[in-house]
């Protein structure tokens, strides 16, 4: 008799129901989709962030050194280098998967002559990868270099290649103080050596590079005669933010037991990373962009924060809105509970009653919002991150507790109203 | 052994005396009837004896039980033990069909029984009309469905409050024919009316007015006693 009851009245305010049920799918598939988002936003904002640039320099060890003391290189021809045949091993380390993007630099002072001008001008030149096809010691492939790790760079003309010998990027800001256009040609000078190369693009990188002359790694090297050498690399890395293990770590990783320094090794914190570069390009000094690591951090914790925040005030809506609701339709059915309150329905059996039908309506509800949030989760990972967002089974449980819990709390007044109804008020006006 | 006994039952909603110092005797088997102009207390009467609401003093003594400081939960339970209501406005479950909505009093009182409800409906009449809603069915069949919930948990006092106020001639004499078996069954009946003819119908009638019972007549003896005669004037 029970569910006889349940179900006609189910039947009967079915417009009712109905609302309830749409009330409670609003407010699940938001929270679906933000939670579901939320869990995996880790990922998918650091993957983002990483576009901007990278948060590892790997510098050779005497480099790192004298720069740490007074903030400035040495002359290539002094300085320190790293091998670029070492390069490749940074895909081999424990976070490979990790490992984003990286490009090496090599930076030297040479003579820029625009063909046709008198004199050449002193600029620094920067050789790097721009999409450098590796073949990894693992036997797999993967290209790094500049087209990814600076994706924003707005550059008119065409990138140069990694195997072009003769085309150069110039800066924008030295393209307009030596009027050099797209097409033209220029002296590349350096110790008596010297490359005819032809301008392939202008850079607008809102950067240094605006005052530089971008070349393949290769023609710089053979320019300033260091083949094979590498002046520093950027690595872009997704990483884990910092917490007080990663902090401690950073400042020196043997003060940590065995089972934090396994725990720190095998967590994608930016300092364990740079620990497992180190261990695998000889000579080397792997030191994360502080600054970088930390916005990382700090903006995938304020962006986390936000979605709560999105969810909590959603769940607070749905709560009020079912609240009302169901008041509204007790109210209805005021006549009908105080009847069966004089058939002798204790207190208990009819917030039973009610509350049966409130979580069964409510219950359809959620799993209808369940479901458009899942949808909603991929439309947001879609336009906002690009990519598909992971179904996460944690989102069932918490979901399932959310809705009992606003679902209960939206009942309150109505069971407050149910409880004070008496059967001599309702049925006789008194 | 009285079945109902209230003595210097009081009901006082603040400044408002529903009820002054009533002592009313009903004895198993009779048939009371109780009379009066709107707002004399003859529904809040019904209330307190129907055990929906209790009286502010006195004592209501019901089948050996005093009903008076009951709290919510035993008042439930005595109203599905021992009472069965009867409203002028029927009072049925509206999405419920008439065979259901006397398997609600089955349900709250015991254990629900089809078979059982749809022979109470047949004793009314309405065999062939258990399965239909109360918006399909006339005044007097929703009067008999109530009539059919009222009686299927075979209550020792059956209460109705105008049972024949909202029924046209042909329905209130088929419904007064359900008292009359009733009441030659044994069954206790206290029914409020309005209605002079229907007030005869009871063994005694007992005339509310301001609060107080102003009049008895005993209609088995014939015989008219006056009682508690003060005059409306005087009661504040």
């Amino acid at each position: 008799m029970f569910w006889r009851m349940v179900t006609r009245a189910l039947l009967r305010q079915r417009s009712k129901r109905l609302l309830i049920a749409l009330t409670v799918a609003l407010g699940v598939s938001l929270s679906t989709a933000i939670l579901s988002v939320m869990l995996d936003v880790g990922d998918k904002v650091n993957a983002e962030l990483k576009t901007y640039g990278a948060n590892i320099v790997i510098r050779p060890k005497g480099v790192a050194a004298v720069d740490d003391l007074y903030g400035q290189l040495e002359t290539p021809a002094a300085q320190a280098m790293l091998a670029e045949a070492d390069l490749g091993k940074i895909k081999t380390i424990f976070w490979a998967f990790n490992i984003t993007d990286f490009a090496p630099f090599l930076e030297a002072k040479v003579s820029l002559r625009p063909e046709g001008a008198a004199e050449a001008v002193p600029v620094p030149a920067v050789g790097t990868w721009i999409a450098k096809e590796l073949a990894l010691p693992t036997g797999e492939d993967a290209i790094a270099g500049m087209r990814s790790m600076r994706s924003w760079w707005d550059v008119q003309g065409a990138w140069i290649a990694d195997t072009d010998a003769d085309t150069v990027m110039v800066g924008k800001t030295l393209a307009a103080e030596q009027g050099i256009s797209v097409g033209d040609r220029v002296n590349l000078t350096y110790s008596g050596r010297s490359i005819n190369a032809r301008v392939a693009g202008i850079v607008d990188s809102g950067g240094a590079e605006d005052g530089q002359v971008i070349v393949p790694l290769t023609m710089l090297q053979r320019l300033i005669d260091k083949p094979g050498a590498v002046g520093r690399v950027e690595v872009s890395a997704l990483t884990t933010p910092d917490n007080e293990l990663a902090r401690r770590a950073a400042k020196d990783p043997s003060s940590l037991s065995a089972q934090d320094w396994e725990t720190w090794y095998c967590t994608a914190y930016v300092s364990a990373i740079s620990y497992q570069i180190e261990e695998v390009i000889e000579g080397s000094v792997a030191k994360p962009v502080r600054q970088v690591a930390e916005s990382e951090g700090l903006i995938l914790e304020k962006t986390q924060l936000l979605m709560l925040l999105i969810t909590a005030l959603s769940l607070i809506g749905t709560a009020l809105g079912i609240a009302n609701l169901i008041t509204a339709s007790v109210m209805e059915r005021a006549p009908e509970v105080g009847l069966m309150k004089a058939l002798g329905a204790t207190d208990r059996s009819v917030v039973g009653l009610v509350l049966t039908e409130i979580v069964l309506v409510g219950s359809l509800g959620g799993v209808l919002g369940y479901l458009a949030g899942l949808g909603l989760a991929q439309i947001i990972g879609a336009s906002v991150f690009g990519s598909t967002i992971a179904f996460t089974p944690i989102v069932i449980p918490i979901v399932s507790v959310l809705v009992l819990g606003v679902i209960l709390i939206g009942s309150i007044p109505s069971i407050r109203l149910l409880l004070s109804l008496r059967p001599a008020e309702v049925l006789h006006g008194r | 052994m009285n079945l109902l006994e209230l003595r210097g039952v009081t009901k006082s909603y603040g400044d408002v005396h529903a009820l002054r110092d009533v002592d009313l005797c009903v004895e198993p088997g009779e048939w009371l009837s109780i009379v009066g102009p709107s707002g004399s207390g003859k529904s809040t009467m019904m209330n307190i004896v129907g055990c929906m609401d209790s009286p502010t003093a006195g004592s209501v003594v019901l089948d050996g039980v005093d009903i008076a400081s009951m709290n919510a939960s035993g008042l439930a339970h005595a109203r599905r033990n021992t009472i069965g209501l009867i409203f002028q406005k029927f009072h049925l479950v509206a999405h419920l069909s008439a065979v259901e909505n006397v398997m609600v009093a089955q349900y709250y009182h015991s254990m629900p029984d089809q078979a059982e409800a749809l022979a109470a409906l047949a004793r009314v009449g309405l065999g062939e009309r258990a399965s239909h809603l109360p918006s399909q069915l006339s005044g007097g069949e929703q009067q008999r469905v109530c009539i059919a919930r009222a009686l299927i948990n075979y209550p020792k006092l059956v209460l109705a409050d105008e049972p024949t106020g909202n029924l046209d001639e042909a329905n209130e004499l088929l419904v007064l024919d359900f008292f009359r078996q009733l009441h030659a069954d044994g069954t206790t009946l206290i029914v409020v009316t309005h209605d002079p003819e229907v007030a005869a119908l009871g063994d005694r009638q007992i005339v509310l007015n301001h609060g107080r019972i102003v009049r008895q007549i005993d209609n088995r003896a014939n015989a008219r006693v006056p009682v508690a005669l003060t005059p409306p004037g005087g009661l504040s």
